[in-house]
């Protein structure tokens, strides 16, 4: 069974590797939608800074929002989707290896990026550390979580944009802990909300790691049969 | 029902599960329903509009919160019960409760738009602002968003049997959600602005105010109560409607 | 193939899509060493049957049944599947695909399976080509090729002729003859004649099984 886990986690990620839609894309579109912030809101370094944290982690959910769309819609399009549920390894951890995988391959780049974004946002330096390890916590619930609307989306035309609405509700509160764990670094946060916030942050991610399988199987099993 | 042959809670349940048994009880009960939900309004609104005082310190815009407060209540319900009619739907694989969840739908997210609206409405005068980023509204604005979703999923999927499998599996996913998001939303604003500007809960409430609260209250629940069953008939009949079409176009491919 | 006897039967099956009835009251037995080759005109509901026995639809409580075999596994998990996708991705190479089936199905000898898969379509010269270089028939035969890269008893096979030339068609005979042979069983929907004597068919047009 383990070895069909590591074959499919494999075959993700040489599939990302080779086509595009892998990381190299999110990471050009986090890097644009980064970039497009000054020049929406003017060039005031101060004013950047601010809001450096929280444009970072709308990127980040944006990036992982524009990659879910393919993550069983390839695979149901060319008919391996149909082959995949009838392995031995049980659908939910079908999902979790497609959702391993798809944070290797988008979350992980991001997170090793922000630092050069936050650079061009001004933001302190003394804030990157805990930027990067909020976002190294809270992208796994965006692929998680993420799971639920690829599945329940799968086998509908331009069902991209669906899964977007129906996923970005259940993204709220990531984005709250980790811009607050990430905020929390800079001036004018009290003591210890740095700390809650990353722990909020965690336990929304293993919470993910639980709900996100287990309903994506269950909405690939409603959306296939 | 007839107190002669009273039937048991089972057989009650078995009765309301047949949708042709379901058309003819629901259908004795919307006249009465209409009447008591109206009965409320009606005298609800004429306490909340004229029979009652204005607050001190916020005048007559007191008079919005008997409408918002109602329909914030029904937004919650609504939720509830197309949640809770998913999971009946999900385990007991019953194509009534789906037609509940997929009614209740639209009639709570009309109750969630109108509560968002009124708290517009009733932040201007307070706040001086249409919208304020308050916990409560911004609660309700994502709740919002979860009725959208769910009802844009349902007309996404074409088969009826497979959006209404993947519509509870949403539901029931947004249930789960609601409180970890509404407590997120609770600990981000108190981050942002620790002193809330009024609240609207507690004891705070004078009694005289309490009372066309509560006949509002009950009034929008009968109402949508009301709305739930009409809705849900309409759904059997349109069911009725796409079957007749499918033996139609079956019989045009023999013939 | 070294499998238990297998015995797979259908009783009263009936299938329906989007609330109109495809078929009715579908009875059928298929054992070890045995093929069915379901016929019936366009929409008779012969995918449809195949994607029930493969798990891929539903069939109702208890009207598809399997005996013998691993009775750990459920019919799905027993069964190869060839519809009419062939499941490939462009950027892998043939033996990718083979190796990563082989794994996936978690059964048989991986390396050694999937080079008599190779050979058995005769794909052994594409072997370093992505898929995306592949012709239609090639597509097909590397679809097929699964069949004998992970070993189950069951065989699914909906129009699996389609794209083949005659040699190809030759070969997959072969292969199915082998697999019965080995103690397999086939169901397979196909206007060709794939030369299996001992095959029953059952039409779904009029629901006669011969």
């Amino acid at each position: 069974m383990s070895r069909a886990f590591i074959a499919l986690l494999v075959r993700d990620l040489r599939l990302a590797a080779r086509i595009g839609g892998g990381g190299g894309m999110a990471v050009f579109f986090f890097l644009v939608v980064v970039a497009a912030v000054p020049l929406g809101i003017g060039p005031a370094p101060d004013l950047l800074a601010r809001i450096a944290p929280g444009m970072l982690w709308v990127a980040l959910l944006l990036s992982s929002l524009l990659t879910l769309d393919r993550l069983f819609q390839a695979d149901h399009e060319d008919g391996s989707l149909d082959l995949l549920t009838m392995g031995r390894l049980p659908l939910e951890l079908v999902v979790v290896a497609k959702a391993v995988g798809h944070f290797l391959t988008t979350g992980l780049p991001l997170v090793v990026a922000a630092p050069l974004l936050g650079l061009m946002l001004n933001l302190e330096v003394a804030a990157f550390p805990a930027l990067m390890l909020a976002m190294l916590v809270g992208a796994p619930a965006l692929s998680f979580l993420g799971v639920i609307g690829a599945g329940l989306t799968v086998g509908i035309r331009r069902g991209g944009l669906l899964a977007s609405l129906l996923v970005l509700p259940f993204y709220i509160p990531v984005l709250i802990f980790g811009v607050g764990a990430a905020r929390a670094a800079l001036a004018g946060f009290p003591d210890g909300v740095a700390a809650q916030s990353l722990a909020l942050l965690a336990a929304v991610t293993l919470a993910s790691l639980v709900i996100g399988p287990v309903a994506a199987a269950a909405a690939l099993r409603a959306n296939l049969r | 029902m007839s107190p002669m042959t009273r039937p048991s809670a089972s057989q009650r349940l078995q009765a309301f599960a047949n949708p042709a048994r379901f058309m003819t009880l629901s259908g004795r009960l919307l006249a009465p329903l209409w009447l008591v939900s109206l009965g409320f309004l009606v005298v609800g609104l004429y306490f909340a509009l004229f029979a009652s005082p204005p607050d001190y310190q916020q005048g007559e815009t007191v008079r919005i919160m008997y409408v918002h407060v109602p329909s914030a209540w029904l937004a919650m319900f609504g939720y509830s019960v197309m949640a809770m009619a998913s999971a009946v739907a999900l385990i007991f694989r019953h194509p009534l409760a789906d037609l509940c969840a997929k009614s209740a739908a639209p009639i709570g997210a009309a109750f969630t738009f109108l509560a968002l609206v009124t708290g517009a409405l009733w932040g201007k005068p307070m706040w001086g602002a249409w919208w304020v980023w308050d916990a409560r509204l911004t609660s309700v604005l994502i709740l919002f968003f979860l009725y959208l979703g769910y009802m844009a999923l349902w007309t996404a999927i074409e088969e009826p049997t497979r959006a209404a499998r993947a519509a509870a599996v949403l539901a029931l996913v947004g249930a789960i959600n609601v409180p970890i998001i509404r407590y997120s939303v609770v600990w981000w604003n108190t981050l942002h602005q620790p002193a809330s500007v009024f609240r609207m809960d507690g004891p705070t409430i004078a009694p005289e105010m309490l009372l066309p609260l509560a006949l509002m209250a009950l009034g929008f629940t009968f109402l949508f109560v009301t709305l739930l069953l009409v809705r849900m008939r309409a759904e059997i009949l349109r069911h009725r409607v796409r079957q007749l079409r499918l033996a139609l176009a079956a019989s045009g491919a023999e013939g | 193939m070294t499998t238990s006897e297998l015995r797979l039967s259908a009783s009263h099956l009936a299938c329906e899509r989007g609330g109109r009835l495809v078929f009715d009251g579908v009875s059928f037995t298929v054992g070890s060493g045995e093929a069915l080759v379901l016929t019936g005109p366009n929409g008779s509901g012969k995918s449809s049957l195949l994607r029930q026995i493969a798990g891929l639809l539903e069939s109702g409580p208890d009207s598809l049944r399997v005996e013998g075999g691993d009775p750990e596994l459920t019919l799905a998990e027993q069964s190869h599947y060839v519809g009419h996708l062939d499941g490939l991705k462009p950027a892998m190479t043939v033996a990718e695909t083979l190796h990563f089936w082989a794994a996936w199905f978690g059964t048989g000898a991986g390396a050694a399976h999937v080079a008599a898969a190779l050979d058995g379509m005769n794909l052994a010269s594409l072997a370093d080509l992505p898929a995306a270089y592949l012709s239609a028939g090639q597509k097909r035969r590397l679809a097929l090729a699964r069949l004998l890269a992970a070993p189950r008893p069951v065989w699914l096979l909906d129009e699996p002729t389609v794209g083949l030339d005659t040699a190809s068609i030759a070969r997959l005979g072969h292969a199915m003859q082998a697999h019965l042979a080995g103690g397999g069983l086939i169901v397979a929907a196909t206007h060709l004649d794939l030369g299996l004597a001992t095959a029953k068919t059952l039409d779904l047009g009029t629901g006669v099984l011969s």
